[in-house]
């Protein structure tokens, strides 16, 4: 069973009105269990819409959405899913502890191994002693780490994330993608990821999923095959023509 | 600031009762200290059972607004009206209404003046949300009432305080003008109309001040509040670390 299908989908905003936008037309994607999955595209492809419409935080206008087999809204109601986007999204009333405690609140957990697990993403995350800080007392680079740590507290078999990197510099960056790599493997679960960065689509996929704009649409599906992720894959050949076939089919689409 | 003031006057020598050294009006606030205490007390009641009641109904309101359409239909429209009217000048016709020597019209007054501010606030911060807090809360199928009070009331705190210390102030300024019109007769507005009328202008301006310094105790408290309900906002961290550094 995939994780994720998404089945002749297509998104019309203010249909029928002056400020119609096809962002999505029949879009077709199968999302195997335990894959990375990361969307790349020009700005306004609609990479954000499609995410929304897994997440159902969005319906779509046609075509059919299921996650685990169950439908979309289906999933979002039994909490299926994980979602991490651009802005850290953090509540400054919690505490980064009680950040992370939030959706366990909201799922019954009781305080005791609401606790436990907070302190678990904290050391997952390496920021173990921030847990009764505030966030405004986290850098950028921190607070996107604690919004990770909160959209994996509760082990969910899909992780859903709008460009969660896009906000650190070059440095912190490919550190988080190594931590997402190591969280990725370790747990094994499906993740759908949204970049603008060629080689963070590279380096953290199994398969990258080019999108055209205008309406937006799948125009190229490209596998990824680096094996196991070490420190070196960076500067593997197979990591490079990974690169330059996702820049082709980018190159492709903008019309360059 | 207050030596410059007993200086001046003392240089220029204008009529006296026009404005009286700072001396003479703390000595008339001590010499008639039973009577502006009464005032103090009479007009501190209107101020606070007034503030409160307004400030219950501004913050209802703006929950109301933000969570049901229908009601903020109805509320938005009526709010707008109401911040238009001249509130102060209906205090005669509410004296009228409930008879003179009540405090119920000068109560009314007071809340009606600290609504309208406190409502505006409320709901801005009620609905001036991180579009992306509350499609997280969603993707946690949270629903309405949840993230309301998990997203939508916290972060409303820190324009309720805005507005309550706005309103503290307004709310002396509205007692005291009412009280001018009508009202107890020990109250302070009355205090600096009698006053000021026998030409006793040092007493009127004690009760001045005594009406000032209800104003700064409710300040004061305001903030004291807020310090206690969101020591994690931006505004009361910054003062924090000012004055410990
Ligand atoms: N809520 C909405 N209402 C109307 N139009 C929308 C809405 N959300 C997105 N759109 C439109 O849909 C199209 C796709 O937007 P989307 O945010 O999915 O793009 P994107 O690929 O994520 O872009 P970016 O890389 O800049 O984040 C755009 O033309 C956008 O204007
Ligand atoms: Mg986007």
């Amino acid at each position: 069973m995939s994780a994720v299908e998404i089945r002749n989908v297509s998104k019309i905003f203010n249909r029928g009105r002056a400020n119609e936008v096809h962002a999505i037309d029949d879009v077709d994607l199968a999302i195997e269990s335990g894959e990375f999955v990361t969307l790349i595209g020009p700005s306004g492809c609609g990479k954000s819409t499609l995410l929304r419409l897994v997440a159902s935080l969005l319906s779509p206008s046609e075509g059919a959405i299921t996650v685990a087999g169950k439908s979309a809204e289906q999933a979002r109601l039994d909490q299926d899913y994980g979602m991490a986007f651009q802005r850290a999204g953090l509540f400054e009333w919690r505490t980064v502890a009680k950040n992370i405690e939030l959706p366990l609140e909201l799922m019954g957990w009781n305080r005791a191994d609401r606790r436990r697990r907070s302190a678990e993403m904290l050391e997952l995350v390496k920021l173990p002693e921030f847990g009764d800080h505030h966030p405004a007392e986290l850098s950028g680079g921190m607070q996107q780490r604690i919004a990770i740590a909160r959209s994996l507290a509760f082990n969910p078999s899909l992780l859903l994330m709008d460009e969660p990197f896009g906000a650190l510099d070059e440095m912190t960056r490919e550190h988080m993608q190594t931590e997402l790599l190591r969280i990725w493997e370790e747990t094994a679960t499906t993740v759908v990821f949204v970049t603008h960065s060629i080689p963070e689509a590279v380096i953290l996929s199994n398969r990258v999923v080019v999108m055209s704009p205008r309406p937006g649409k799948i125009s190229e599906i490209i596998p990824i095959d680096l094996g196991e992720r070490s420190d070196d894959t960076r500067e593997d050949p197979e990591f490079f023509k990974g690169v330059t076939r996702v820049r082709e089919a980018l190159r492709a689409v903008e019309g360059l | 600031m207050f030596g410059f003031w007993e200086g001046a006057l003392a240089v220029f020598e204008p009529d006296g009762f026009v404005l009286p050294p700072p001396s003479e009006i703390v000595g008339a606030f001590f010499d008639d200290f039973d009577r502006i205490f009464t005032g103090a007390r009479v007009t501190g009641f209107i101020i606070v059972t007034g503030l409160i009641a307004g400030a219950i109904a501004a913050m209802v309101a703006a929950l109301l607004v933000t969570r049901f359409r229908l009601a903020s239909e109805i509320i938005t429209p009526l709010a707008v009206a109401i911040s238009a009217i001249p509130i102060i000048a209906l205090a005669p016709i509410f004296q009228n209404w409930f008879g003179l020597v009540s405090s119920r019209p000068n109560q009314l007054i007071v809340a009606l003046l600290v609504f309208f501010p406190i409502f505006i606030n409320t709901t801005k911060g009620l609905s001036q949300v991180e579009a992306s807090q509350i499609e997280l809360m969603e993707s946690y199928a949270a629903s309405k009432s949840t993230i309301m009070r998990e997203v939508r009331i916290p972060n409303a705190l820190p324009f309720v305080f805005t507005s309550l210390k706005l309103a503290s102030s307004l709310a002396v300024i509205a007692a005291i003008v009412a009280e001018y019109f009508g009202g107890r007769q020990d109250a302070l507005g009355n205090l600096i109309t009698g006053n000021a009328g026998l030409a006793r202008y040092a007493e009127a301006w004690a009760a001045v001040l005594a009406g000032t310094i209800i104003g700064t105790i409710l300040y004061v408290l305001v903030v004291v509040a807020e310090r206690r309900t969101i020591p994690w906002h931006s505004s009361i961290r910054g003062t924090e670390t000012t004055s410990g550094g």
